[in-house]
């Protein structure tokens, strides 16, 4: 499903240094499977999200996609492929404060070239418990609601894979666990593959695939 | 969820600064439509002025000052013409080509406003912007008319009557009597004959609405009663206002003639009467149209393009205040930006989203200047019109507003390109990082 090959990836800082942050030799995702990626504070884990998804590009190497090379594609295309087939959720929620929770969702297909299923929209809202809070704005919601409002508008395009980077993370304890299955459980219903990124043992073991990103991050080794 | 949806929620989202910035351009935009409605109906009253007949036959001299001084009763009289010229045209060599000539005679006023001395066909036969006939308070076919009371007759040398916006500041309403005095300002000598009101005219947005018509058998004769040797010296002393030296038919004068010609060809005719008058010694025939067209043109023309250079400077400055508005967004919004790109939103469609918001802010702005703008002539046009007698109602819409709307899509474009721009080139991955 996701085949990453000798990728790179090198940051210029301000003193002109070159930084290594990603090199990656062979890493595989299969379809359906649910892979939580562990590693050490600026060790590369939201920079290889952001190749994956397409919004950075690597220096070099390959990242596909189902058949899809989205490293070969052009900056447009790999737009719409990010909007049609893969679902983001932030740490920090990024849910757009002007628009209603069921606008957020919909925003999301809105970008994607298929049609807006509000059918849908609110179908996943109501999965993750918030039927009644539809035509609430982010600000109207509480941490935990706007991390549900996240993933059901992460969900939105049924994608084929799903990044998570600390979805939990700036979720109160309660909600922690709650937020955790709920990914789980909406990726396993949709069989969409699940790659999420943490630093909490508490996540981390609950998964049976556990990658270390120093074990196959060759740059964060010498780092 | 179109783009237009997705642009105006950023708007609501700051809608203080959002309606300021609208708010701004309004003003802009009401400044703009102010000048043009009212440049617009100026020009428009101005050019209205001298429609309703072909010729007007006054002394030598200037024309320029004959057509302001018969039309718009502007500026003081070339001088007199003799009332045997009058004669001519309705009786004489030149009656085959002439339909209707009114006399008019000048020099008196009464609280500033002209008395002209006229005849009863002055608002009988002749017409004004073309086809409306004049109105007291019934109209020829016997329905209410839009003044009061009524015409003078021909037979009654005393009677007056009010153009609309004289009776209002006067306060001379229909059986009410004044004292017109010598020459055009205060100070003048006042004639002991009162003339007798018995009509107002009703608005015509004309400057006969700015004027007292009495009867021209009053106007001679109130010279006639008072021909003492003091009054003389002191018609003497005003060239070019009608008068009747001791009741003498001969040497009875007129300040000028409104001139209609004959149809089927009223142009060639009027080119034949001006030809013959304008080779004898003692007048002059013009064409208040052409006049006209060249006195507005060389001095109000040019300040149309100062008064728009103006207002269209002040929506530029709007436009930017635009610009600078969403471009200082930027900062807070590059943030927003990235999340869109990051859901999968192109370029393309964020640089689009912003040019909405700027075009949706113009427009905004564009209407609240329509509605300001057209809202101001509306509350004013009552003061405007007894001031002025220029008519200027709420909708009074001038066709270049048709392209405030293109332009302002024009504008708006430009001014929101930059911060579009902006948004274009926003760094995803950075701005993600850079939680807000």
């Amino acid at each position: 499903m996701l085949h990453l090959r000798e990728l790179k990836k090198t940051f210029r800082q301000p003193d002109g240094t070159e930084l290594h942050v990603l090199d990656i030799a062979d890493y595989h995702v299969g379809a359906g499977e649910q892979v939580v990626m562990v590693g050490e504070s600026g060790c590369g884990k939201t920079t290889l999200l952001h190749v994956i998804a397409g919004i950075s590009r690597p220096d070099s190497g390959k990242v596909r996609v189902d058949d899809w090379e989205i490293t070969l594609m052009p900056e447009a295309e790999c737009d719409c492929f990010r909007a049609e087939r893969i679902g983001y959720v932030f740490q920090t929620f990024n849910l757009l404060p002007g628009f209603t929770a069921l606008e957020n969702v919909l925003l999301s297909m809105r970008f994607s070239r298929r049609r807006l299923d509000k059918h849908r929209a609110r179908q996943l809202l109501t999965r993750v418990g918030l039927s009644h809070r539809m035509t609430h704005r982010p600000t109207m919601l509480s941490v935990g609601e706007q991390q549900r409002v996240a993933v059901a508008r992460a969900l939105a395009n049924k994608p084929k894979l799903l990044l998570a980077d600390e979805p939990t993370a700036n979720v109160d304890a309660g909600n922690q666990q709650h937020i955790l299955d709920l990914i789980r459980e909406t990726c396993k219903e949709e069989n969409v593959a699940l790659i999420m990124v943490t630093h909490s043992q508490e996540v981390a073991k609950q998964f049976s695939r556990i990658d270390r990103l120093q074990e196959f991050n060759r740059a964060a080794v010498h780092q | 969820m179109s783009l237009w949806k997705i642009a105006w929620r950023s708007i609501q989202q700051r809608a203080f600064v959002s309606g300021l910035t609208a708010l701004s351009m309004g003003l802009g935009v009401a400044l703009v439509v102010s000048v043009l409605v009212v440049y617009g109906v100026v020009a428009q009253s101005f050019h209205r002025g001298g429609e309703g007949y072909d010729l007007i036959i006054g002394a030598k001299g200037g024309k320029e000052q004959l057509v302001l001084n018969t039309v718009f009763y502007l500026s003081e009289p070339v001088g007199n013409i003799p009332y045997s010229l009058y004669e001519d045209l309705t009786d004489g060599k030149l009656a085959p080509y002439v339909d209707l000539a009114i006399p008019v005679c000048m020099g008196h006023s009464y609280q500033g406003f002209r008395v002209v001395g006229t005849v009863p066909e002055m608002f009988t036969e002749l017409k004004y912007r073309g086809d409306q006939s004049y109105e007291f308070g019934q109209t020829a076919d016997g329905r209410p008319g839009g003044g009061k009371g009524e015409n003078f007759k021909s037979e009654n040398p005393f009677d007056a009557v009010m153009g609309s916006t004289a009776a209002v500041r006067t306060h001379l309403q229909v059986g009410e009597e004044f004292q017109a005095v010598h020459g055009s300002g205060e100070g003048g000598h006042v004639h002991q004959q009162r003339f007798h009101v018995v009509g107002v005219l009703a608005p015509t947005g004309t400057p006969v609405d700015r004027a007292i018509f009495v009867n021209m058998k009053g106007f001679f004769e109130i010279h006639g009663m008072e021909g003492t040797a003091a009054h003389k010296e002191h018609a003497g002393a005003h060239e070019g206002h009608g008068v009747h030296d001791e009741h003498d038919e001969e040497a009875k004068q007129i300040t000028a003639i409104l001139v209609c010609c004959k149809q089927p060809n009223p142009s060639r005719f009027a080119d034949v009467v001006a030809g013959v008058i304008n080779k004898g010694p003692t007048a002059q025939a013009v064409q208040p149209i052409r006049v006209i067209a060249d006195l507005f043109e060389g001095i109000v023309g040019k300040l149309e393009w100062v008064l728009l250079g103006m207002a269209v400077l002040t929506v530029i400055v709007a436009g930017i205040s635009i610009m600078v508005s969403i471009y200082n967004s930027m900062s807070d919004r590059r943030h927003e930006i990235a999340v869109m790109r990051a859901l999968g939103a192109r370029r393309v469609t964020v640089m689009v989203i912003i040019l909405l918001e700027s075009i949706l802010l113009s427009l905004l702005g564009g209407g609240l200047g329509l509605l300001l703008g057209h809202g101001m002539i509306g509350a004013c046009s009552s003061v405007i019109v007894n001031w002025t007698g220029v008519d200027i109602g709420l909708l009074q819409f001038q066709k270049i507003e048709l392209f405030l709307v293109p332009g302002l899509l024009l504008l708006a474009s430009a001014v929101g390109y930059l911060p579009a721009l902006a948004a274009y080139r926003t760094d995803v991955a950075q701005s993600l990082t850079n939680t807000p």
